[in-house]
């Protein structure tokens, strides 16, 4: 099968039931490029959980094909998924920190887990590194997530991401519960690592449409289960496709202008 | 109504009650079937590399230090009750000598690991449904996995050694402090005869019956861990989901503790009686 050198992560006729009759991904393909921001959108139950838990390989396929940094994810065994996952920082919805661990112990865990080369020290300064990078104050460095604010919970959970310097960075509705100021600071924290760590391919699963086209360099829109509409933030506001329109007219501002134009994505077909 | 329609209600009701019987059946199977791969998982990992060292000690602190004063408490006053109740029924025949090895055979064969069990359930094994719910709605099972660590060996492996490991030592301390409270009762209390009291309770206590009872704690221990992990990782919905799976998670966790040690205590005999040990005085 071919497949496009530009593509971090390249998905083929990608399907899942859970129960044999209804499909909640039905021949899904999309074509993820290195090194920019793509941000995957839809209303709930489009399937956008479901097709994050696939790129990450916790849920396997029913049929269709997921190369991820050149590697078929549903034919790797244990082992070598876990080997690739290390190339995977994941920033969760509600940050996923371990509650009976400081923000410091939180950032070292990665690195305890598959660092084993490194001594007590270097891993501590790689911890204060990285949630320096996340814009959190030292002050804050030996606090339980419990003593910790949403937006401070964020930038800990970013940190943790960064922790092994991973290649593909997966954000799972990161703004979803936050006020406005927090949204905001969320979406520049998102651009501002992605800007400082060039080649890092960013991956966005959000129902907010308005900071998909802050943050996005390419937007993908799910419904049914299919890939709806692929392109960039232009692409949206110029689409004829209606559900896009009705999507579009909710969810942007009319002041709101699409980030800087990016190169049209690589059709999958 | 005709006699066919009074028929065909009889069987209808009897083909409900089937099919509910039937269906709960299946649903038992499929259970013990999920919990015996779970459990057969939780052990075979923990000898995977990276070692959990440091979580297995971490968690033998918990369930057996933790547990010590509470295990020292019914302990003290189970032996007392078992040590005054046996008294009063041998006083009728003039057998209050015997009161010693009684409370010992029962504490050490039967009360003591069963009891052991239940304190220990509802106490670690509530805390481990809890814990590893509240990990998995939150996320935090999730994120190891993403991070590439095995949940099973990170979090359940260490959980069920430990239980398997502390169980017996608990229930050692358990049966020792029973013990001490009959001797209290016996020797302090009632004014019975020190040395007949020590000499019938060396002679019907052999060191067999107090291993059968920390074998059963053992293995008490592997089914309470299994049960309230398997719980717990497996939780679903938010907060309520949690306190549904501790709540379950320790229910059926005592109510197995107690079915499971009239079997064990016959296969233990069955044992005994094929090797050539057992040795019924």
């Amino acid at each position: 099968m071919e497949v496009n050198s530009n593509s971090s992560i390249s998905i083929r006729h990608l399907k899942k039931t859970f129960d044999g009759k209804d499909f909640v991904l039905n021949d899904l393909s999309l074509e993820i490029p290195r090194g920019k921001i793509t941000v995957i959108i839809g209303y709930s139950g489009t399937g956008k959980s479901v097709l994050l838990k696939h790129i990450l390989g916790l849920l396997k396929p029913s049929s269709g094909s997921i190369r991820v940094l050149g590697q078929e994810l549903t034919e790797l065994d244990v082992d070598d998924l876990t080997k690739l996952r290390n190339r995977f920082g994941m920033l969760f919805q509600y940050a996923a920190l371990f509650d009976d661990m400081t923000a410091m112990e939180n950032v070292m865990f990665p690195l305890k887990e598959h660092r084993r080369d490194l001594n007590k020290v270097q891993m501590q300064e790689i911890a204060r590194a990285r949630l320096t990078e996340a814009g959190l104050s030292d002050k804050h460095f030996l606090k339980l997530p419990a003593e910790m604010s949403g937006g401070m919970r964020k930038r800990v959970g970013l940190a943790r991401a960064l922790a092994l310097d991973p290649e593909i960075l997966v954000y799972d509705e990161p703004t979803t519960g936050l006020d406005p100021v927090l949204t905001e600071m969320v979406d520049n924290l998102i651009v501002s690592t992605h800007n400082l760590r060039q080649g890092t391919t960013s991956i966005v699963v959000s129902h907010d449409l308005y900071a998909a086209f802050r943050i996005g360099d390419y937007v993908a829109m799910l419904d049914n289960g299919r890939v709806l509409l692929h392109g960039t933030p232009q692409e949206f506001l110029e689409s004829d496709i209606d559900l896009v329109k009705r999507f579009v007219a909710k969810g942007v501002r009319k002041e709101l202008e699409p980030k800087a134009s990016a190169p049209k994505p690589t059709s999958v077909e | 109504m005709s006699y066919a329609e009074r028929r065909e209600r009889v069987n209808q009701a009897f083909d409900a009650i089937g099919r509910y019987l039937m269906s709960q059946v299946r649903e038992f199977v499929r259970e013990v079937g999920e919990l015996s791969r779970f459990g057969y998982e939780g052990l075979r990992v923990f000898f995977h590399r990276p070692w959990r060292g440091t979580e297995l000690v971490s968690h033998m602190e918990f369930i057996g230090n933790k547990s010590v004063t509470i295990i020292l408490m019914s302990g003290l006053f189970t032996g007392m009750a078992l040590a005054y109740q046996i008294y009063l029924g041998f006083r009728l025949v003039n057998a209050v000598s015997l009161v010693g090895p009684t409370v010992g055979l029962g504490i050490t064969r039967e009360l003591g690991p069963v009891l052991t069990g239940l304190i220990v359930s509802a106490r670690a094994g509530g805390a481990m449904a809890a814990r590893l719910g509240t990990m998995r709605v939150t996320e935090q099972i999730d994120a190891l996995e993403v991070m590439g660590v095995n949940p099973i060996q990170y979090l359940v492996s260490p959980r069920l050694i430990a239980a398997i490991l502390v169980m017996p030592l608990l229930t050692g301390v358990f049966d020792f402090i029973a013990m001490f409270g009959c001797w209290l009762i016996c020797i302090q209390l009632l004014e019975m005869d020190e040395a007949a009291f020590f000499d019938r309770t060396y002679l019907w206590l052999e060191p067999y019956h107090i291993n059968e009872g920390l074998f059963k704690a053992a293995v008490f221990g592997l089914f309470f861990a299994v049960i309230c992990t398997h719980r717990g990782y497996n939780t679903k919905g938010g907060a309520e989901g949690v306190g549904n799976a501790t709540n379950r998670g320790v229910v059926l966790s005592m109510v197995m503790i107690i079915v499971l040690d009239f079997f064990l205590t016959n296969i233990i005999n069955v044992f005994y009686q094929m090797t050539g040990d057992y040795r019924w005085k």
